[in-house]
């Protein structure tokens, strides 16, 4: 055990944000990879070797480096690091309120990067990576109210550890949770901020002034990002046992199928209805699910 | 390693094409042909970009243009000319605004023949570009600066 600042924090913890460190952009590309080769097949075509994402990722490290202006390369290094640190948090199992904070803050810095350079595409993409902030925040808040009364603590360790699976006392806040996924996973009908692919009218959004180096940044912090998503996910199932774990696991790897078919199957909407729905998304089943909840504490129905 | 001939990332550009070498290009991501296979992405964005697929002969219009996005492409990058048109002017080149092929504007690395050219010759022609592209990687691994206009084909 080590003490930090008054809370107890276990080896195992140390050593499972280490492996999150190290393993997070590997699972999160091998993923990418599955991703691409599975969107090709359902488009009837071959598609590229699944390692695809690595090597995209090594040759922008291999191209010259190049930067419109020297601020934002230092906001997409900064929000890289504070997402491996949100995953830290997460995978250490730190504190969930720590885990909101810090990604956020990731995803303000990269908000940030894209508006560092003058170009309208960048201004544009950054302004809808705002709106789809803004759809996805008060879903996860909610989401951590609700982890909190069904498993009574804020901490990762304590809700994966113990207690009862939370899926049946949150099935509304997962429905909740599915549907901004996508906003997250910036997938089809909801990538606006940098479009999925590269030949549209927004060119790649947020990302269209960003090469080399950092370009590759964005790409490992968008992997980092989707571990720690398929992570909050997992939150639904996981109580300590074994079965529990390889459920959570198995609905994790099922529902990024479905976001595949998602992608493949939907055009983008446009940034109000996106905000729209997913507000009330959250209202509907995120609040519904949150009045249960604390009538089933006011009834001493759950501890 | 040059990973950049396992993801090379294309930008189409049409000089003044009659659209026939356009529509082949763009067949070339169909699921027929499928150059994802290859690792290959079409995308709009010159910084982005590794290889330039340029069809059409240059008038005195679109050559800044051109050069323009010729400059905002990143080393190491290869340029690409398909068909007779971006190979020489084709049957525009006496034309009194045309000022020839691809390469009176810009250093032209692969020569894809043909009127207009077959995918099966596009993407022949991107992968010799390919072995080019490697080439300069290394010396931009290097730091010494890429001698421009080398020709494959």
């Amino acid at each position: 055990m080590i003490s930090f600042y008054g809370s107890e924090i276990s080896y195992f913890q140390v050593i499972t944000a280490a492996v999150f460190v190290v393993c997070g952009p590997l699972v999160g590309g091998l993923i990418a990879g599955f991703d691409r080769k599975i969107t090709a097949r359902m488009q009837g075509r071959q598609g590229p070797p699944v390692l695809q994402p690595f090597y995209d990722v090594l040759k922008l490290m291999e191209k010259e480096p190049a930067t419109v202006r020297g601020s934002q390369d230092f906001y997409i290094m900064t929000s890289l690091i504070f997402c491996v640190i949100t995953g830290v948090f997460f995978f250490g199992g730190g504190n969930l309120l720590m885990v909101i904070f810090t990604l956020t803050t990731a995803d303000i810095l990269l908000v940030l990067g894209g508006f560092a350079s003058n170009s309208s595409y960048s201004q544009i993409g950054a302004e809808r990576e705002l709106v789809q902030l803004m759809s996805t925040e008060p879903m996860i808040i909610l989401l951590t109210i609700g982890l909190f009364l069904a498993k009574g603590s804020f901490g990762v360790a304590e809700i994966i550890s113990g207690g009862p699976v939370a899926f049946p006392y949150l099935a509304g806040l997962f429905i909740g949770v599915l549907y901004i996924f996508t906003i997250k996973l910036r997938k089809s009908p909801f990538d606006l901020s940098m479009s999925h692919h590269m030949h549209q009218e927004l060119v790649k959004g947020l990302t269209t002034e960003f090469s080399g180096r950092t370009l590759a940044a964005i790409e490992m912090m968008h992997w980092y990002e989707n571990v720690i998503f398929l992570g909050f996910i997992f939150l639904f199932f996981a109580n300590g046992t074994p079965l529990w774990w390889v459920l959570g696991i198995v609905v994790c790897l099922f529902l990024y199928f479905v976001e595949i078919l998602i992608d493949n199957t939907y055009a983008r909407m446009r940034w109000q209805f996106t905000l729209k729905s997913a507000w009330a998304v959250t209202i509907i089943f995120g609040g519904a699910n949150l009045l249960v909840l604390y009538y089933l504490h006011a009834s001493q129905l759950l501890s | 390693m040059a990973y950049v001939t396992k993801s090379p990332w294309v930008i189409h550009y049409d000089g003044s094409s009659c659209n026939g070498c356009d529509i082949e290009v763009l067949a070339c991501l169909t699921p027929m042909y499928d150059v994802e296979r290859f690792g290959i992405i079409n995308s709009g964005n010159p910084k982005h970009a590794d290889v330039l697929l340029i069809t059409g002969s240059v008038n005195e219009q679109n050559k800044p243009v051109v050069q323009q996005i010729y400059d905002e492409m990143l080393q190491p990058k290869v340029v690409v000319a398909i068909g007779a048109c971006a190979c020489t002017g084709g049957v525009f080149r006496e034309c009194y605004n045309i000022i020839g092929g691809a390469d009176q504007a810009i250093p032209v690395d692969v020569y894809v023949p043909g009127c207009a050219a077959r995918p099966e010759s596009i993407i022949d022609g991107v992968v010799k570009g390919l072995a080019v592209l490697a080439e300069k990687r290394e010396k931009v691994a290097k730091g010494e600066t890429v001698t421009e206009g080398e020709q494959a084909e």
